[in-house]
């Protein structure tokens, strides 16, 4: 047992050291995973520590707790494919957040007359670890399509929105007020439920990367506010790194499609696109031009350079490895291959980097947006796999667009450009792909796997 | 309760938020799916809080939260802890032999 308060508080911020040395070697890619050790130790020494304290009781149910959720987690991070990454990060942060929200319901009805700066930091833990919960579920549930990935619109919707949390809101500063009523953070609790659930709703699933990043950060500050409950330096200090990690992120990903966070999360996005879709005129006589497999064979073993663009429909038909394999027949033949990542590819931040990792590729041969917008004009062929909006000139040249301003890839500058696209639907963003109809451009259609795959037999076979 | 001041744990509050800033803004887009999936870890940290509850509660009702709370909590640790180390081991670079090859060519 230790029963000494400054033990306690040294060894809590031996915690912290490791967090931040954690969040510090993630810098580099050399030594990140070095870091996820040096974190797991400073976790390992908090939960020695604090089951160490005196007086703790119930231990039966503390040691079963444990080993469910141990289990639970082990499983769970074991047996995720890692195409479904963004749903795993999206449900672990929920329960995060739902621990948070459970541990502020007990100390409100543990509390005997509580002062005023614990009722509030009771209610902001109970009130954001609750929306991060149910938002998270919806979130998980959207990218697992379990629901659809759309955005789910009903009219008013914003406004009935902001009226659940203003009442959630408004029972807070009730309990502020001083009636201790336990029904008051239990409605509190349920309206902020609701409202995690009807704001991730209408959120559709090219926005993802901005919400999970939000969630991330929702969940951090709730680990905080609980800090503030239980007195708690560490829990204070280590929620508030995710906060600030998840607030940052959350900023550049709105950033990386020239929309503020508010556009992302209340714009509906998709809806308010194919209405200015409709209104313009894309039938121009120019005309989409489909090719074959062969074709594009012959057209990448004679280039001299190659550049991959990857978007989410790489990752629906988990064709990652076998773009790699492509890449490197490529690279037999002497072909110069690079990756183009866009920032907001895929479903949450970096997402195209840690799939194309799995499939062994060398992250040397990772490209950032700007650092390989200027070598598009010396590339002989584009291969644009499965990404949409991140490629569409519109962005740059089109006004009118809704997309316009947000920063892509300039693909078009290549020499020659194939798409492989499952079929002529528009994005996310529900408006047509000037690229396509680019006479420079041809498509390849079918599930990205199938194409791909039949690329690797026809570069072998030339 | 150790009864810390108020200020003073607003303070670390406000500092934690600035070096939070500071060291994160430093992580490279390549890394940012490891750094939400670690930064998910790190706020499995709430364990401290549910494991305090749970071990001073004396009623059922009590007893049942704080218990939900450890079990998602320590998924939240152990699941964090293990998705992102997946994650980095596969972070690799190029294999020795062919970038010598390169320097050569």
């Amino acid at each position: 047992m230790i029963s000494d308060p400054d033990v306690v508080g040294l060894l809590y911020l031996v915690t912290i050291v490791c967090f931040i040395v954690a969040l510090k070697f993630l810098s580099s890619p050399r030594h990140a995973r070095k870091g996820n050790w040096v974190g797991g130790a400073g976790m390992l020494v908090a939960i020695a520590t604090t089951l160490l304290l005196e007086g703790l009781e119930n231990w039966g149910l503390m040691i079963a707790g444990l080993v469910i959720g141990s289990v639970v987690g082990l499983v769970g991070a074991r047996t995720v494919r890692m195409t479904a990454m963004p749903q795993m990060v999206a449900i672990f942060n929920g329960v995060g957040g739902g621990a948070a929200a459970l541990v502020a319901l007990s100390e409100w009805h543990g509390a005997t007359d509580p002062v005023w700066d614990e009722t509030t930091s009771i209610v902001l833990s109970a009130l954001i670890g609750s929306i991060s919960f149910a938002g998270s579920v919806v979130a998980f549930a959207k990218l697992q399509e379990l629901v659809s990935g759309r955005p789910i619109v009903f009219p008013g919707q914003n406004i009935v929105n902001i009226a659940v949390l203003a009442a959630a809101a408004l029972l807070g500063v009730v309990a502020l007020a001083g009636v201790e009523e336990q029904w008051v953070l239990f409605t509190l609790v349920a309206l902020a439920l609701v409202f995690g659930v009807m704001f991730v709703l209408p959120i559709g699933g090219a926005d993802m990367p901005v919400v999970i990043s939000l969630l991330n950060a929702f969940t951090g500050l709730a680990a905080s506010a609980t800090g503030f409950v239980l007195d708690s330096t560490v829990l204070i200090v280590s929620g508030m790194l995710v906060g600030a990690a998840g607030t940052l992120l959350t900023l550049l990903m709105a950033k990386a499609m020239n929309r503020s966070v508010a556009n992302v999360l209340f714009g509906a996005f998709g809806q308010v696109q194919t209405a200015a879709a409709a209104g313009r005129a894309t039938d121009d006589g120019r005309t989409v031009r489909a090719t074959t497999p062969e074709d594009v064979a012959v057209q990448l073993s004679f280039a001299r350079k190659v550049i991959v663009a990857p978007g989410y429909g790489m990752a629906v038909a988990q064709a990652q490895h076998d773009v790699r394999q492509l890449a490197d027949l490529l690279e037999e033949h002497g072909v110069d291959v690079k990756y183009a990542i866009h920032p907001v590819a895929g479903r949450m931040p970096g997402h195209m980097n840690v799939l194309l990792a799995e499939a062994n590729v060398p992250y040397t041969q990772l490209f950032e947006m700007d650092e390989i917008n200027p070598e598009f004009p010396q590339t002989d062929v584009v291969l644009v796999i499965g990404a949409n909006d991140v490629t569409n000139p519109a962005a740059r040249s089109d006004p009118g667009s809704p997309i316009y301003g947000m920063p892509i890839l300039d693909v078009d500058k290549a020499a020659s450009i194939v798409v492989l696209k499952r079929s002529m639907n528009p994005g996310f963003a529900g408006i047509d792909n000037e690229l396509y109809l680019d006479p420079k451009t041809t498509m390849l259609f079918g599930d990205a796997k199938d194409s791909v795959l039949k690329l690797v037999s026809a570069v072998k076979a030339s | 309760m150790t009864g810390v001041p108020l200020v003073v744990e607003l303070t670390i509050l406000v500092l934690a938020a600035f070096l939070g800033f500071e060291v994160i803004a430093k992580v490279p887009t390549m890394l940012h799916t490891p750094l939400m999936s670690g930064a998910n870890f790190i706020h499995g940290i709430v364990i401290v809080g549910a494991i305090i509850v749970l071990g001073g509660a004396d009623d059922t009702f009590t007893k049942a939260v704080g218990f939900t709370a450890l079990v998602l909590a320590t998924a939240n640790v152990v699941g964090g802890w293990f998705v992102t180390d997946r994650m980095l081991g596969m972070f690799k670079r190029r294999p020795e032999p062919k970038a010598e090859k390169e320097r050569r060519e």
